[in-house]
Protein backbone atom coordinates (compact mmCIF):
# COMPACT_ATOMS: atom_id res chain seq x y z
CA UNK A 1 0.00 0.00 0.00
CA UNK A 2 2.56 2.59 1.12
CA UNK A 3 4.74 1.54 -1.80
CA UNK A 4 1.96 2.46 -4.21
CA UNK A 5 1.56 5.84 -2.50
CA UNK A 6 5.28 6.56 -2.72
CA UNK A 7 5.37 5.45 -6.34
CA UNK A 8 2.50 7.72 -7.36
CA UNK A 9 3.84 10.68 -5.42
CA UNK A 10 7.20 10.21 -7.17
CA UNK A 11 5.59 9.67 -10.58
CA UNK A 12 3.49 12.82 -10.34
CA UNK A 13 6.39 14.72 -8.79
CA UNK A 14 8.75 13.68 -11.59
CA UNK A 15 6.30 14.83 -14.27
CA UNK A 16 5.44 18.10 -12.52
CA UNK A 17 9.08 19.06 -11.92
CA UNK A 18 9.89 17.91 -15.45
CA UNK A 19 7.29 20.30 -16.84
CA UNK A 20 8.57 23.00 -14.49
CA UNK A 21 11.98 22.81 -16.21
CA UNK A 22 10.38 24.40 -19.28
CA UNK A 23 8.03 26.75 -17.45
CA UNK A 24 10.38 28.56 -15.08
CA UNK A 25 12.23 31.64 -16.28
CA UNK A 26 15.54 31.14 -14.53
CA UNK A 27 18.44 28.91 -15.43
CA UNK A 28 19.03 28.01 -11.80
CA UNK A 29 15.44 27.02 -11.19
CA UNK A 30 15.34 24.98 -14.38
CA UNK A 31 18.49 23.13 -13.30
CA UNK A 32 17.14 22.25 -9.89
CA UNK A 33 13.68 21.38 -11.22
CA UNK A 34 15.44 18.90 -13.49
CA UNK A 35 17.41 17.60 -10.52
CA UNK A 36 14.19 17.15 -8.52
CA UNK A 37 12.71 15.26 -11.46
CA UNK A 38 15.71 12.90 -11.53
CA UNK A 39 15.52 12.33 -7.78
CA UNK A 40 11.81 11.53 -8.05
CA UNK A 41 12.70 9.02 -10.76
CA UNK A 42 15.42 7.48 -8.56
CA UNK A 43 13.17 6.76 -5.57
CA UNK A 44 11.16 4.01 -7.37
CA UNK A 45 14.50 2.21 -7.80
CA UNK A 46 14.67 2.04 -4.00
CA UNK A 47 11.15 0.60 -4.00
CA UNK A 48 12.38 -2.17 -6.31
CA UNK A 49 14.97 -3.11 -3.71
CA UNK A 50 17.79 -1.71 -5.85
CA UNK A 51 19.05 0.38 -2.95
CA UNK A 52 22.59 0.74 -4.27
CA UNK A 53 21.45 1.96 -7.67
CA UNK A 54 18.81 4.25 -6.19
CA UNK A 55 21.15 6.00 -3.77
CA UNK A 56 23.87 6.14 -6.43
CA UNK A 57 21.52 7.78 -8.95
CA UNK A 58 20.62 10.43 -6.35
CA UNK A 59 24.30 10.99 -5.54
CA UNK A 60 25.46 11.22 -9.15
CA UNK A 61 22.53 13.37 -10.26
CA UNK A 62 23.09 15.97 -7.55
CA UNK A 63 26.80 16.12 -8.32
CA UNK A 64 26.21 16.21 -12.05
CA UNK A 65 23.53 18.89 -11.91
CA UNK A 66 25.62 21.16 -9.68
CA UNK A 67 28.57 20.87 -12.04
CA UNK A 68 26.20 21.37 -14.97
CA UNK A 69 24.66 24.45 -13.33
CA UNK A 70 28.12 25.95 -13.12
CA UNK A 71 28.79 25.40 -16.83
CA UNK A 72 25.29 26.16 -18.11
CA UNK A 73 25.12 29.47 -16.36
CA UNK A 74 28.67 30.27 -17.36
CA UNK A 75 27.99 29.60 -21.05
CA UNK A 76 24.43 30.91 -21.42
CA UNK A 77 23.97 33.91 -23.65
CA UNK A 78 22.39 35.98 -20.92
CA UNK A 79 24.83 37.55 -18.47
CA UNK A 80 25.62 35.00 -15.73
CA UNK A 81 22.18 33.48 -16.24
CA UNK A 82 20.73 36.22 -14.06
CA UNK A 83 18.34 37.52 -16.72
CA UNK A 84 14.97 35.83 -17.21
CA UNK A 85 15.24 33.16 -19.88
CA UNK A 86 13.34 30.28 -21.37
CA UNK A 87 14.42 26.68 -21.85
CA UNK A 88 12.21 26.28 -24.92
CA UNK A 89 13.67 26.73 -28.40
CA UNK A 90 12.02 25.72 -31.66
CA UNK A 91 8.76 25.62 -29.76
CA UNK A 92 6.58 23.93 -32.36
CA UNK A 93 9.12 21.28 -33.33
CA UNK A 94 9.96 20.37 -29.77
CA UNK A 95 6.27 20.13 -28.88
CA UNK A 96 5.66 17.75 -31.77
CA UNK A 97 8.67 15.60 -30.84
CA UNK A 98 7.75 15.53 -27.14
CA UNK A 99 4.09 14.69 -27.66
CA UNK A 100 4.97 12.15 -30.37
CA UNK A 101 7.50 10.37 -28.15
CA UNK A 102 5.05 10.35 -25.26
CA UNK A 103 2.26 8.90 -27.40
CA UNK A 104 4.54 6.18 -28.85
CA UNK A 105 5.85 5.16 -25.43
CA UNK A 106 2.42 5.29 -23.78
CA UNK A 107 0.81 3.15 -26.49
CA UNK A 108 3.76 0.79 -26.17
CA UNK A 109 3.17 0.47 -22.44
CA UNK A 110 -0.51 -0.26 -23.00
CA UNK A 111 -0.19 -2.56 -26.00
CA UNK A 112 2.85 -4.68 -25.16
CA UNK A 113 2.06 -8.14 -23.85
CA UNK A 114 3.92 -7.94 -20.53
CA UNK A 115 5.35 -11.26 -19.35
CA UNK A 116 4.11 -12.87 -16.16
CA UNK A 117 6.53 -13.06 -13.24
CA UNK A 118 8.28 -16.41 -13.11
CA UNK A 119 10.05 -17.37 -9.90
CA UNK A 120 10.93 -15.18 -6.96
CA UNK A 121 12.90 -11.92 -6.88
CA UNK A 122 16.58 -12.61 -6.09
CA UNK A 123 17.97 -11.97 -2.63
CA UNK A 124 20.21 -9.17 -3.89
CA UNK A 125 18.54 -7.52 -6.91
CA UNK A 126 21.45 -5.12 -7.49
CA UNK A 127 23.89 -8.02 -7.78
CA UNK A 128 21.51 -9.92 -10.08
CA UNK A 129 21.01 -6.86 -12.28
CA UNK A 130 24.76 -6.31 -12.48
CA UNK A 131 25.29 -9.92 -13.55
CA UNK A 132 22.50 -9.70 -16.10
CA UNK A 133 23.92 -6.49 -17.58
CA UNK A 134 27.62 -7.27 -17.40
CA UNK A 135 28.00 -10.98 -16.75
CA UNK A 136 30.77 -12.33 -18.90
CA UNK A 137 31.40 -8.92 -20.47
CA UNK A 138 33.03 -7.49 -17.36
CA UNK A 139 36.51 -7.49 -18.88
CA UNK A 140 35.24 -5.81 -22.05
CA UNK A 141 33.44 -3.17 -19.99
CA UNK A 142 36.55 -2.47 -17.93
CA UNK A 143 38.70 -2.10 -21.03
CA UNK A 144 36.11 0.18 -22.66
CA UNK A 145 36.02 2.30 -19.50
CA UNK A 146 39.80 2.57 -19.49
CA UNK A 147 39.76 3.47 -23.19
CA UNK A 148 37.18 6.20 -22.63
CA UNK A 149 39.21 7.63 -19.77
CA UNK A 150 42.40 7.59 -21.86
CA UNK A 151 40.49 9.38 -24.63
CA UNK A 152 39.38 12.12 -22.24
CA UNK A 153 42.91 12.62 -20.93
CA UNK A 154 44.46 12.72 -24.41
CA UNK A 155 41.76 15.11 -25.65
CA UNK A 156 42.56 17.49 -22.78
CA UNK A 157 46.29 17.15 -23.42
CA UNK A 158 45.84 17.83 -27.15
CA UNK A 159 43.53 20.78 -26.52
CA UNK A 160 45.84 22.37 -23.98
CA UNK A 161 47.55 25.38 -25.50
CA UNK A 162 50.75 25.04 -23.46
CA UNK A 163 52.93 21.97 -23.47
CA UNK A 164 56.10 21.03 -21.63
CA UNK A 165 58.30 22.76 -24.24
CA UNK A 166 56.53 26.04 -23.48
CA UNK A 167 57.17 25.50 -19.80
CA UNK A 168 60.69 24.06 -19.71
CA UNK A 169 62.19 25.45 -22.94
CA UNK A 170 63.28 23.64 -26.12
CA UNK A 171 65.67 21.28 -24.38
CA UNK A 172 63.41 20.87 -21.34
CA UNK A 173 66.12 22.27 -19.08
CA UNK A 174 64.64 25.60 -17.96
CA UNK A 175 64.11 25.72 -14.18
CA UNK A 176 61.88 27.07 -12.75
CA UNK A 177 59.31 26.55 -15.47
CA UNK A 178 57.96 29.57 -17.34
CA UNK A 179 54.39 29.64 -16.02
CA UNK A 180 51.87 32.45 -16.40
CA UNK A 181 50.45 31.65 -12.96
CA UNK A 182 51.34 29.40 -10.08
CA UNK A 183 49.28 26.35 -9.35
CA UNK A 184 46.90 24.55 -11.65
CA UNK A 185 46.15 25.91 -15.10
CA UNK A 186 49.77 26.66 -15.96
CA UNK B 1 32.49 -7.49 20.12
CA UNK B 2 28.77 -7.59 19.40
CA UNK B 3 27.46 -7.10 15.89
CA UNK B 4 25.79 -3.71 15.35
CA UNK B 5 22.00 -4.03 15.47
CA UNK B 6 19.24 -1.98 13.94
CA UNK B 7 17.72 0.02 16.81
CA UNK B 8 14.01 0.59 17.44
CA UNK B 9 12.29 3.36 15.51
CA UNK B 10 12.60 5.97 18.25
CA UNK B 11 16.39 5.93 17.93
CA UNK B 12 15.89 7.99 14.77
CA UNK B 13 14.70 10.83 17.00
CA UNK B 14 17.85 10.50 19.08
CA UNK B 15 20.08 11.21 16.06
CA UNK B 16 19.33 14.95 15.71
CA UNK B 17 19.53 15.41 19.50
CA UNK B 18 22.93 13.75 19.84
CA UNK B 19 24.24 15.35 16.67
CA UNK B 20 23.04 18.75 17.87
CA UNK B 21 24.79 18.28 21.20
CA UNK B 22 28.01 17.30 19.44
CA UNK B 23 27.74 20.26 17.06
CA UNK B 24 27.17 22.62 19.97
CA UNK B 25 30.16 21.17 21.80
CA UNK B 26 32.28 21.61 18.68
CA UNK B 27 31.18 25.22 18.25
CA UNK B 28 31.87 25.94 21.92
CA UNK B 29 35.35 24.40 21.63
CA UNK B 30 36.01 26.62 18.61
CA UNK B 31 35.06 29.66 20.71
CA UNK B 32 37.44 28.53 23.44
CA UNK B 33 40.27 28.18 20.93
CA UNK B 34 39.48 31.62 19.51
CA UNK B 35 39.44 33.13 23.00
CA UNK B 36 42.79 31.56 23.82
CA UNK B 37 44.29 32.79 20.58
CA UNK B 38 43.08 36.31 21.42
CA UNK B 39 44.45 36.04 24.97
CA UNK B 40 40.98 36.37 26.48
CA UNK B 41 39.97 34.54 29.65
CA UNK B 42 37.81 31.49 29.12
CA UNK B 43 34.57 32.18 30.95
CA UNK B 44 31.10 30.74 30.95
CA UNK B 45 30.13 33.41 28.46
CA UNK B 46 32.68 32.08 25.97
CA UNK B 47 31.37 28.52 26.36
CA UNK B 48 27.76 29.63 26.02
CA UNK B 49 28.49 31.88 23.06
CA UNK B 50 27.14 29.47 20.39
CA UNK B 51 23.85 29.14 22.30
CA UNK B 52 23.62 32.89 22.85
CA UNK B 53 24.34 33.51 19.17
CA UNK B 54 21.63 31.00 18.21
CA UNK B 55 19.13 32.81 20.44
CA UNK B 56 20.10 36.15 18.97
CA UNK B 57 19.69 34.86 15.40
CA UNK B 58 16.31 33.33 16.27
CA UNK B 59 14.83 36.70 17.13
CA UNK B 60 16.73 38.67 14.51
CA UNK B 61 14.81 40.02 11.56
CA UNK B 62 15.21 38.21 8.26
CA UNK B 63 16.21 40.41 5.40
CA UNK B 64 16.26 39.80 1.69
CA UNK B 65 17.85 41.56 -1.25
CA UNK B 66 15.59 42.90 -3.98
CA UNK B 67 14.69 40.28 -6.61
CA UNK B 68 16.29 37.46 -4.68
CA UNK B 69 15.21 33.93 -5.57
CA UNK B 70 13.64 33.17 -2.23
CA UNK B 71 12.43 29.71 -3.16
CA UNK B 72 15.89 28.42 -4.07
CA UNK B 73 17.53 30.23 -1.17
CA UNK B 74 15.08 28.79 1.35
CA UNK B 75 15.41 25.25 -0.04
CA UNK B 76 19.18 25.53 0.08
CA UNK B 77 19.23 26.90 3.63
CA UNK B 78 16.90 24.21 4.95
CA UNK B 79 18.73 21.42 3.11
CA UNK B 80 22.04 22.15 4.87
CA UNK B 81 21.05 20.95 8.39
CA UNK B 82 18.59 18.38 7.02
CA UNK B 83 21.28 16.72 4.91
CA UNK B 84 23.64 16.63 7.90
CA UNK B 85 21.07 14.87 10.08
CA UNK B 86 20.12 12.45 7.28
CA UNK B 87 23.79 11.61 6.79
CA UNK B 88 24.14 10.84 10.50
CA UNK B 89 21.23 8.36 10.39
CA UNK B 90 23.52 5.52 9.33
CA UNK B 91 26.16 6.17 12.02
CA UNK B 92 25.97 3.47 14.72
CA UNK B 93 26.23 4.42 18.38
CA UNK B 94 27.91 1.48 20.03
CA UNK B 95 25.90 -1.62 19.13
CA UNK B 96 22.83 0.27 17.92
CA UNK B 97 22.21 2.15 14.71
CA UNK B 98 19.17 4.21 13.81
CA UNK B 99 19.17 2.90 10.25
CA UNK B 100 21.12 -0.19 9.21
CA UNK B 101 20.96 0.57 5.48
CA UNK B 102 22.60 -2.05 3.28
CA UNK B 103 24.33 0.77 1.39
CA UNK B 104 24.98 3.06 4.37
CA UNK B 105 28.36 4.26 3.10
CA UNK B 106 26.90 5.39 -0.24
CA UNK B 107 23.97 6.98 1.57
CA UNK B 108 26.33 9.00 3.75
CA UNK B 109 28.20 10.19 0.69
CA UNK B 110 24.97 11.10 -1.14
CA UNK B 111 23.77 13.21 1.78
CA UNK B 112 27.13 15.00 1.90
CA UNK B 113 26.78 15.82 -1.77
CA UNK B 114 23.39 17.41 -1.07
CA UNK B 115 25.55 20.06 0.61
CA UNK B 116 26.92 21.12 -2.80
CA UNK B 117 23.48 21.76 -4.22
CA UNK B 118 22.28 23.37 -0.98
CA UNK B 119 25.13 25.85 -0.67
CA UNK B 120 25.03 26.73 -4.34
CA UNK B 121 21.29 27.37 -4.17
CA UNK B 122 21.69 29.44 -1.00
CA UNK B 123 24.47 31.49 -2.55
CA UNK B 124 22.65 32.00 -5.82
CA UNK B 125 19.26 32.67 -4.28
CA UNK B 126 20.28 35.80 -2.39
CA UNK B 127 20.88 37.70 -5.62
CA UNK B 128 24.12 39.02 -4.18
CA UNK B 129 27.46 38.88 -5.91
CA UNK B 130 29.17 37.72 -2.70
CA UNK B 131 26.74 34.89 -2.19
CA UNK B 132 27.06 33.87 -5.83
CA UNK B 133 30.87 33.86 -5.70
CA UNK B 134 30.75 31.89 -2.43
CA UNK B 135 28.38 29.29 -3.87
CA UNK B 136 30.56 28.86 -6.95
CA UNK B 137 33.68 28.57 -4.82
CA UNK B 138 32.09 25.79 -2.78
CA UNK B 139 31.08 23.83 -5.88
CA UNK B 140 34.46 24.31 -7.56
CA UNK B 141 36.43 23.39 -4.47
CA UNK B 142 34.36 20.24 -4.27
CA UNK B 143 35.98 18.98 -7.46
CA UNK B 144 39.32 18.89 -5.64
CA UNK B 145 38.37 16.76 -2.65
CA UNK B 146 35.37 14.74 -3.77
CA UNK B 147 37.31 12.06 -5.66
CA UNK B 148 39.80 11.46 -2.80
CA UNK B 149 36.81 11.42 -0.44
CA UNK B 150 35.06 8.78 -2.54
CA UNK B 151 38.24 6.73 -2.86
CA UNK B 152 38.58 6.83 0.93
CA UNK B 153 35.03 5.51 1.32
CA UNK B 154 35.65 2.88 -1.38
CA UNK B 155 38.79 1.78 0.45
CA UNK B 156 36.76 1.16 3.60
CA UNK B 157 34.07 -0.66 1.62
CA UNK B 158 36.75 -2.82 -0.03
CA UNK B 159 38.30 -3.67 3.32
CA UNK B 160 34.90 -4.59 4.73
CA UNK B 161 33.74 -6.26 1.47
CA UNK B 162 30.44 -4.44 2.04
CA UNK B 163 28.80 -1.02 1.76
CA UNK B 164 27.05 -1.57 5.07
CA UNK B 165 28.38 0.44 8.02
CA UNK B 166 27.81 -2.37 10.53
CA UNK B 167 29.82 -4.73 8.32
CA UNK B 168 32.61 -2.14 8.26
CA UNK B 169 32.59 -2.11 12.07
CA UNK B 170 32.56 -5.92 12.21
CA UNK B 171 35.46 -6.14 9.76
CA UNK B 172 37.62 -4.09 12.15
CA UNK B 173 37.41 -6.68 14.89
CA UNK B 174 41.03 -6.95 15.95
CA UNK B 175 42.60 -4.38 13.63
CA UNK B 176 41.15 -0.92 13.09
CA UNK B 177 41.05 0.34 9.53
CA UNK B 178 42.94 3.49 10.53
CA UNK B 179 46.03 1.31 11.07
CA UNK B 180 46.25 0.00 7.53
CA UNK B 181 44.28 2.79 5.77
CA UNK B 182 45.87 5.92 7.24
CA UNK B 183 45.82 7.80 3.92
CA UNK B 184 42.11 7.16 3.47
CA UNK B 185 41.52 8.36 7.04
CA UNK B 186 43.37 11.63 6.47
CA UNK B 187 41.63 12.19 3.13
CA UNK B 188 38.29 11.57 4.82
CA UNK B 189 39.01 14.11 7.56
CA UNK B 190 40.26 16.73 5.08
CA UNK B 191 37.14 16.41 2.96
CA UNK B 192 34.99 16.48 6.10
CA UNK B 193 36.42 19.91 6.85
CA UNK B 194 35.93 21.00 3.25
CA UNK B 195 32.36 19.73 3.03
CA UNK B 196 31.35 21.73 6.09
CA UNK B 197 33.20 24.73 4.62
CA UNK B 198 35.34 25.00 7.73
CA UNK B 199 38.88 26.36 7.65
CA UNK B 200 41.31 25.85 5.94
CA UNK B 201 38.67 25.27 3.24
CA UNK B 202 36.36 28.16 4.16
CA UNK B 203 36.73 30.15 0.94
CA UNK B 204 32.98 29.82 0.31
CA UNK B 205 32.36 32.05 3.33
CA UNK B 206 35.68 33.90 3.13
CA UNK B 207 36.26 37.33 4.58
CA UNK B 208 37.60 38.47 1.19
CA UNK B 209 34.06 38.13 -0.20
CA UNK B 210 32.28 39.63 2.81
CA UNK B 211 31.15 36.26 4.16
CA UNK B 212 30.28 34.74 0.78
CA UNK B 213 27.28 32.45 1.05
CA UNK B 214 26.56 33.85 4.51
CA UNK B 215 26.78 37.48 3.40
CA UNK B 216 23.09 38.23 2.91
CA UNK B 217 21.58 35.79 5.36
CA UNK B 218 20.30 36.90 8.73
CA UNK B 219 17.98 35.59 11.40
CA UNK B 220 16.75 32.02 11.15
CA UNK B 221 18.29 31.50 7.70
CA UNK B 222 21.75 32.32 8.99
CA UNK B 223 21.21 30.14 12.04
CA UNK B 224 20.27 27.17 9.84
CA UNK B 225 23.36 27.63 7.67
CA UNK B 226 25.74 27.98 10.63
CA UNK B 227 24.13 25.13 12.55
CA UNK B 228 24.13 22.95 9.44
CA UNK B 229 27.86 23.41 8.92
CA UNK B 230 28.55 22.34 12.52
CA UNK B 231 26.09 19.45 12.26
CA UNK B 232 27.82 18.15 9.16
CA UNK B 233 31.26 18.44 10.77
CA UNK B 234 29.92 16.50 13.78
CA UNK B 235 28.32 13.92 11.48
CA UNK B 236 31.58 13.40 9.60
CA UNK B 237 33.51 13.06 12.87
CA UNK B 238 30.94 10.53 14.08
CA UNK B 239 31.11 8.62 10.79
CA UNK B 240 34.91 8.37 10.94
CA UNK B 241 34.53 6.23 14.09
CA UNK B 242 32.67 3.25 12.53
CA UNK B 243 34.62 3.63 9.29
CA UNK B 244 38.16 3.83 10.63
CA UNK B 245 38.28 3.64 14.43
CA UNK B 246 36.56 0.34 15.12
CA UNK B 247 33.16 1.73 16.09
CA UNK B 248 32.33 0.96 19.71
CA UNK B 249 35.31 -1.34 20.23
CA UNK B 250 37.38 -0.69 23.34
CA UNK B 251 38.13 -2.06 26.81
CA UNK B 252 36.12 -1.49 30.02
CA UNK B 253 33.67 1.18 28.83
CA UNK B 254 30.39 0.21 27.11
CA UNK B 255 30.43 0.46 23.29
CA UNK B 256 28.17 3.51 23.07
CA UNK B 257 30.48 5.43 25.37
CA UNK B 258 33.53 4.42 23.33
CA UNK B 259 31.79 5.67 20.19
CA UNK B 260 31.10 9.00 21.87
CA UNK B 261 34.64 9.30 23.26
CA UNK B 262 36.18 8.62 19.84
CA UNK B 263 33.74 10.96 18.09
CA UNK B 264 34.50 13.78 20.52
CA UNK B 265 38.23 13.19 20.05
CA UNK B 266 37.99 13.32 16.23
CA UNK B 267 35.71 16.35 16.39
CA UNK B 268 38.17 18.05 18.74
CA UNK B 269 41.02 17.47 16.28
CA UNK B 270 38.90 18.75 13.37
CA UNK B 271 37.90 21.89 15.28
CA UNK B 272 41.50 22.45 16.31
CA UNK B 273 42.63 22.25 12.66
CA UNK B 274 39.75 24.51 11.65
CA UNK B 275 40.71 27.18 14.16
CA UNK B 276 44.47 26.94 13.77
CA UNK B 277 44.93 26.94 10.00
CA UNK B 278 44.94 29.70 7.44
CA UNK B 279 42.56 29.55 4.50
CA UNK B 280 43.99 27.58 1.58
CA UNK B 281 43.55 29.15 -1.83
CA UNK B 282 41.32 27.02 -4.04
CA UNK B 283 43.78 26.76 -6.94
CA UNK B 284 46.55 25.58 -4.58
CA UNK B 285 44.19 23.04 -3.09
CA UNK B 286 43.07 21.89 -6.54
CA UNK B 287 46.67 21.06 -7.40
CA UNK B 288 47.21 19.29 -4.08
CA UNK B 289 43.97 17.37 -4.49
CA UNK B 290 44.66 16.15 -8.01
CA UNK B 291 48.42 15.65 -7.90
CA UNK B 292 48.86 14.40 -4.34
CA UNK B 293 45.59 13.24 -2.80
CA UNK B 294 44.11 11.31 -5.73
CA UNK B 295 47.21 9.19 -6.47
CA UNK B 296 47.78 8.57 -2.76
CA UNK B 297 44.20 7.50 -2.09
CA UNK B 298 44.25 5.35 -5.24
CA UNK B 299 47.43 3.63 -4.05
CA UNK B 300 45.80 3.13 -0.68
CA UNK B 301 42.77 1.56 -2.33
CA UNK B 302 45.05 -0.67 -4.43
CA UNK B 303 46.95 -1.80 -1.34
CA UNK B 304 43.76 -2.65 0.52
CA UNK B 305 42.35 -4.44 -2.54
CA UNK B 306 45.53 -6.55 -2.80
CA UNK B 307 45.32 -7.47 0.89
CA UNK B 308 41.66 -8.41 0.54
CA UNK B 309 42.31 -10.50 -2.58
CA UNK B 310 45.27 -12.28 -1.00
CA UNK B 311 43.19 -13.12 2.05
CA UNK B 312 40.86 -15.04 -0.24
CA UNK B 313 37.09 -14.91 -0.67
CA UNK B 314 36.37 -16.02 2.90
CA UNK B 315 35.45 -12.51 4.04
CA UNK B 316 31.75 -11.52 4.45
CA UNK B 317 29.96 -9.61 1.69
CA UNK B 318 28.56 -11.60 -1.20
Amino acid sequence: MYEAVIFWVCAVGAVVTGVAVFRVDSMARATFALLASFVFAAIPLLLLGLSYLGVLVILMMIMEMVVMAVFMIMLMMNPAGLMPMTMVHNQRGSLVIAVGTFVVLATGVLLVDWPQRQGEPPADPTFALGEALMGSHMLVMLVVGLGLFATIVSAVVLAHPRGRYDRFGDDLSRRPADDPIRGVGR
Amino acid sequence: MNQVQQGPLWTVLLVPVLLGALALAGAAFARVLDARADGRRITGAVLAAPLAESGRLLVQQRRAVVASDRLLARIGVVLVPVAAVLAALVVPLGDTTASDLSVGIVWFNAMEIVMWAALWMAGWGTNSVWGLVGGYRFAVQGLSYELPHMFALITVATGAASLNVSDAVAAQDGLWFVVWMPVAFVAFLLSALALSFAGPFDTATGRDIAGGVLAEFSGVDRLLLLAGRWLLLAAAAAMSVPLFLGGGAGPLLPPWLWTLVKTVAVLGVLVWIRSRSATVRMDRFAEFGWIVLIPLTLLQALLVALVVVSRGPAMGGM
